[in-house]
């Protein structure tokens, strides 16, 4: 049923999209070429195209430090920080506490409202993960966003459990000991999946159409969205601030970053790179990986390909099982 | 002949950690203690010792209790929040005796606060903070070099008492470059302790029960033949759950008696010009580095102020800060929070002496001549 009611509502043309006011306001102190606020950005344009008002909860990390400098706010929206550990739970109690106003007839029931939940990588998969479990288990109608950034970058760029292997991080430096992070990235949105929730979904600016469809499934979703989005950290990853979008495009193009999305249990690749591109490509632009194109760490290269290669198989057969015709 | 470094506060601590024998270190990222995880990432894997950054900070806290049961000296470092998120498994902690030194390196509370700026809020968290009764060391150092004998001392005292301690920390210090003489820092110099073993064979080990200095030699896990449990929960001496009322009481008194019953030993103050001062600042870590000129500034203009300069904080220097109180006209506590540690000293002093506050929680310091003028105030008579 929903994905009619999905399919039905078509988004305007990029020329109109980008028209709207903009809802995060310039001004903020995001580092130059940081990849959240463009996220954030095109999500909002989804919320204007469709007439939904966005009320946040921030997680502690770079978004919520820096588009809220006292005495400035960058959010046009009704927007809350809590703690580290509990925006997925503070987004419940507003959630709930909105639904029971609106039942007792002291809110307007024909406004169109949606309820989000913004992280960072540490405060969703590591920190914040007992309270998202709850909040997707408990149902409320809501979106969790995690932009993605694969450490924590707002401390100083320690390891978190959705840095990629062999990347360097402050807490696993690379050095005569390390090679930097030695486990692999944790499965952050199948994890959300899991909870057998209606809609997950995988995004990346720079696909940013596809970002665009998904944030629009997530709106009109009733009940528990999580999207996971690619967000490029100059800073951390040390790429050019002017590579962002070339960064993510390759993470995309080569399968490092596969776009995908749980519907109603049925998972389906929204894009597949016609030709994907080794991952050595995606690699040798960020400085945080310069130590595996030393030639004593021959093989790690080859090793990362094979879990991208393991985890673009499993999506594809998750895709093929959650599909067949029965 | 002097070896003079330039340290970072906060890198200090965990060089010192390292020299005292540290060999596990559980973390997560925080400001303005982060530095310490990282300059722990770098050390400890050069020592062959494990750094482990966990998920969250009541991980981090579990993780240091685990390794410390392990049989390595633990440890881990947090601030503001996440000193919070850690009180339950520190109270494990005590319950259970495992030694480990736990860092809390103040920032500005309540909540998030002022994450980069300089606070001293947790005076009394450090103690209280976890529920149910408790007594436990807590130090606190004035300047870098401090950081370092604070930090062995922190570990030593951890071991010889099966005890969380807790080292306190502030913004300032743990963002402060300073020099620190290394020469007592070398290899050989530094006067380690380490946690007893048990003494008796394996079928009489009762890993609970204490030994005269009411201290259990608990043998780490894995040791073979020695048997033993561990719980939260209140227990005898084989460490398994009790709830008879004359084990209970005798487990929280022997826990609280084993570090207050070494108060004695435990206390360290720096003692500044009171021999014959009027009036008398109690001050600790970078606030009393602001008294310690307030005093000079103040002996400038012809009044007879002191300064005690507490380093342990708890337990608490009872009998020295009554004597003070004997010995001055006034005492002035000036702290940043909105007045903690002046309950204690109010406590101590029994009404021999009045004691005046000065606070401030707005992640700015106190500066000497604030106090300086304080000071002033008291002598003039006003408040």
């Amino acid at each position: 049923m929903a994905q009619t009611q999905t399919s039905a509502i078509k988004l305007p043309p990029l020329k109109k999209l980008t028209n709207y006011p903009e809802k995060l306001a310039p001004g903020h102190r995001l580092c130059a070429g940081c990849g959240a606020s463009i996220i954030i950005r095109q999500m909002y344009m989804v919320a204007n195209a469709l007439g939904y008002e966005l009320i946040w909860a921030n997680a502690t990390g770079c978004v919520e430090v820096c588009t809220t400098v006292y005495p400035y706010t960058s959010w046009k929206s009704p927007w809350i920080h809590n703690a580290f550990e509990n925006a997925a739970a503070t987004i419940s109690g507003v959630e709930a506490a909105y639904k029971a106003l609106k039942k007792k007839g002291k809110l307007p029931t024909d406004k169109k409202v949606k309820f989000v939940a913004l992280g960072g990588d540490g405060g969703t998969a590591d920190i914040g993960f007992q309270s998202l479990s709850g909040a997707l288990e408990r149902g409320h109608d809501f979106i969790y966003v995690c932009y993605d950034n694969e450490a924590y970058m707002n401390t100083g760029i320690q390891r978190s459990s959705a840095t990629p292997k062999y990347a360097n991080t402050t807490t696993q430096p690379v050095g005569s000991e390390s090679l930097g992070k030695p486990q692999h990235k944790k499965w952050l949105p199948e994890v959300a999946a899991a909870h057998g929730i209606p809609y997950v979904a995988q995004v990346s600016p720079s696909h940013w159409k596809d970002l665009m469809e998904k944030f629009k499934k997530a709106l009109l979703t009733e009940g528990p969205s999580f999207i996971n989005a690619f967000t490029v950290c100059p800073r951390g990853w040390r790429t050019k601030e002017e590579e962002g979008m070339l960064v993510a495009r390759l993470a995309v193009e080569t399968n490092y970053w596969p776009l995908f999305e749980v519907e109603n249990g049925k998972w389906r690749i929204t894009y597949r790179p016609r030709n994907p591109k080794p991952l050595e490509e995606y690699l040798k632009i960020q400085g945080r990986f310069k130590h595996l194109f030393k030639p004593e760490n021959k093989g790690k290269i080859e090793e990362l390909q094979q879990e991208v290669n393991r985890h673009w198989d499993w999506l594809n057969k998750m895709e093929e099982l959650t599909n067949r015709e029965e | 002949m002097a070896k003079l470094e330039l340290k970072y506060g906060n890198h200090a601590c965990a060089e010192a950690a390292v020299l005292a024998g540290c060999r596990f270190y559980a973390g997560y990222p925080i400001t303005p203690s982060s530095e310490i995880a990282e300059k722990m990432a770098e050390l400890l894997p050069k020592k062959g010792g494990v750094f482990i950054q966990m998920e969250d900070e009541i991980a981090a806290m579990g993780a240091t209790v685990g390794g410390s049961f392990a049989g390595l000296k633990a440890m881990t470092a947090t601030s503001g929040p996440g000193f919070s998120l850690k009180q339950e498994n520190l109270g494990y902690a005590f319950m259970v005796e495992a030694p480990c030194v736990v860092v809390n390196v103040q920032r500005g509370g309540p909540s998030t606060g002022l994450p980069t700026q300089v606070g001293q809020q947790e005076i009394m968290q450090s103690l209280w903070g976890t529920h149910g009764d408790k007594m436990i060391p807590v130090f606190y150092p004035g300047n870098v070099q401090e950081i370092m004998e604070e930090t062995i001392r922190a570990f030593n005292w951890a071991e010889r008492l099966r005890t969380p301690v807790v080292l306190l920390l502030d913004e300032v210090l743990g963002h402060m470059r300073e020099t620190v003489d290394m020469e007592q820092f070398e290899e050989g110099k530094v006067e380690i302790w380490d946690r007893k073993m048990p003494k008796v064979p394996p079928e009489e080990y009762l890993p609970y029960k204490p030994e005269e200095d009411g201290v259990p030699a608990i043998a780490p896990y894995g040791t073979p033949g020695y048997r033993g449990h561990a719980t939260g929960l209140h227990h005898d001496y084989t460490g398994f759950p009790t709830t008879d009322p004359e084990m209970c009481q005798e487990l929280i008194e022997r826990l609280i008696n084993k570090v207050k019953s070494r108060q004695k030993e435990l206390e360290r103050n720096e003692a500044y010009k009171l021999d014959d001062a009027e009036v008398a600042i109690v001050a600790f870590g970078t606030t009393a580095r602001a008294a310690k000129t307030a005093v000079d500034l103040a002996r400038e203009k012809g009044i007879k102020a002191g300064l005690l300069r507490v380093i342990t904080i708890w337990p608490s220097p009872e009998e020295t800060l009554y004597e003070l109180a004997k010995s001055v006209k006034a005492i002035l506590v000036p702290e940043l929070n909105m007045g903690q540690y002046v309950l204690e000293v109010e406590r101590c002093a029994k009404g021999e002496a009045p004691v005046y506050r000065l606070n401030r929680a707005n992640g700015k310091i106190i500066y000497p001549h604030e106090i300086l003028a304080k000071i002033e105030e008291i002598v003039k008579g006003g408040k």
